[in-house]
């Protein structure tokens, strides 16, 4: 049945010209389901179940098999990039020098950076809620600027490596205003 | 002559301004990239902006890692362009429209979905789709 509802859409579209446009939900590589919403002038379809599809032409949602997915997206899922790797550093208050977590976390980026073809590398500073924001956005980009200096000290070159400061937008242990957390105060690094 | 001038300030004030959307990651088969009118290689590395156009032949697909961590990646006979892409790297505030032409697109969404949902699109000739944070896939099929 499914089959040839395809067909006849394949069948309209080769009549009319339009193009056949199909849009698909996919389960993420750790089981996560999402959602999307595709708007056709006025109508309006939400997807947020594994293989969900909307179909130009078609009103209801229907669902794709593993192996229809495959078969239509297989190459292009193919060519998906790695999904960036994520590392975080903590300095030892005050200095320039990794804690001894950090370093085994140093190690497990390098190797990250060495099963990627041409990495490039993102160093996001953090800091805690002590210290009005927009100083925070300043102390956690200097953060991050001197994590890039000590990157290229071992070796990566600057030009592979971006900067960021998120201030205290995003805190890893949640508190109220004005609280000391070491660790807020940190460093995050994604390989991609 | 002053037109010639202005032509080179114009030039160098729109290069002032591209900022890198992302960087192409992999590259398989035939495939190459339209920017302002010209024709380049794709290679490993080199940075995508605003308006580029990715065009891939019937044995080519090419991936993309964007500055927020969005991942895309377009199979084989496929047109697709990058028509905005900006990303505050502080607030991760930012939009992110790309427009599949035809052919297949598979994508992953990143940090600005996460700041502000369905502020990554992907437009095709009949419709628009916004992604709230998930994996997904879109074909426009020409046949």
């Amino acid at each position: 049945m499914a089959v040839l509802a395809v067909a006849a859409l394949l069948a309209l579209a080769l009549l009319t010209g339009r193009p056949v446009e199909t849009f698909v939900v996919l389960p993420s590589a750790d089981g996560h389901i999402g959602t999307v919403v595709v708007q056709r002038g006025d109508s309006r379809q939400v997807l947020n179940q594994a293989y969900a599809t909307s179909r130009l032409g078609e009103a209801e949602v229907t669902r794709l098999s593993p192996a229809e997915v495959d078969r239509a997206y297989g190459a292009a899922l193919h060519a998906l990039p790695g999904r960036p790797a994520s590392f975080l550093l903590y300095f030892i208050t005050g200095t320039d020098e990794l804690t001894e977590e950090s370093k085994i976390e140093l190690d497990k980026m390098l190797t990250a950076m060495r099963v990627r073809p041409l990495p490039d590398v993102l160093v996001i500073g953090h800091t805690d809620t002590r210290g009005e924001e927009l100083a925070n956005d300043e102390l956690s980009a200097q953060r991050a600027e001197r994590v890039k200096g000590f990157l290229i000290g071992i070796g990566i070159p600057g030009e592979r490596i971006r900067t960021s400061g998120r201030g205290e937008r995003e805190l890893l242990v949640p508190t109220a205003d004005e609280v000391d957390e070491p660790k807020n105060r940190r460093v995050e690094i994604n390989v991609r | 002559m002053r037109a010639s001038l202005a032509a080179i300030l114009l030039c160098v004030s729109t290069a002032a301004l591209a900022v890198d959307a992302g960087e192409i990651k992999v590259v398989q088969g035939s495939a190459y990239l339209e920017r302002a009118g010209e024709r380049l290689a794709l290679k490993v590395g080199m940075p995508v902006r605003e308006a580029d156009v990715v065009i891939t032949g019937a044995n080519g697909s090419v991936g993309i890692t964007f500055a927020d961590n969005s991942r895309l990646s377009i199979g084989p006979n496929s047109n697709f362009t990058i028509e905005r892409y900006v990303f505050d790297s502080t607030t991760y505030a930012g939009q992110f429209d790309g427009r599949l032409n035809k052919g297949t697109l598979a994508g992953v969404s990143g940090k600005i979905v996460k700041q502000s949902p369905e502020a990554m699109r992907v437009h095709t000739p009949s419709a628009i789709m916004g992604v709230r944070g998930t994996d997904f896939a879109v074909q426009v099929d020409r046949r």
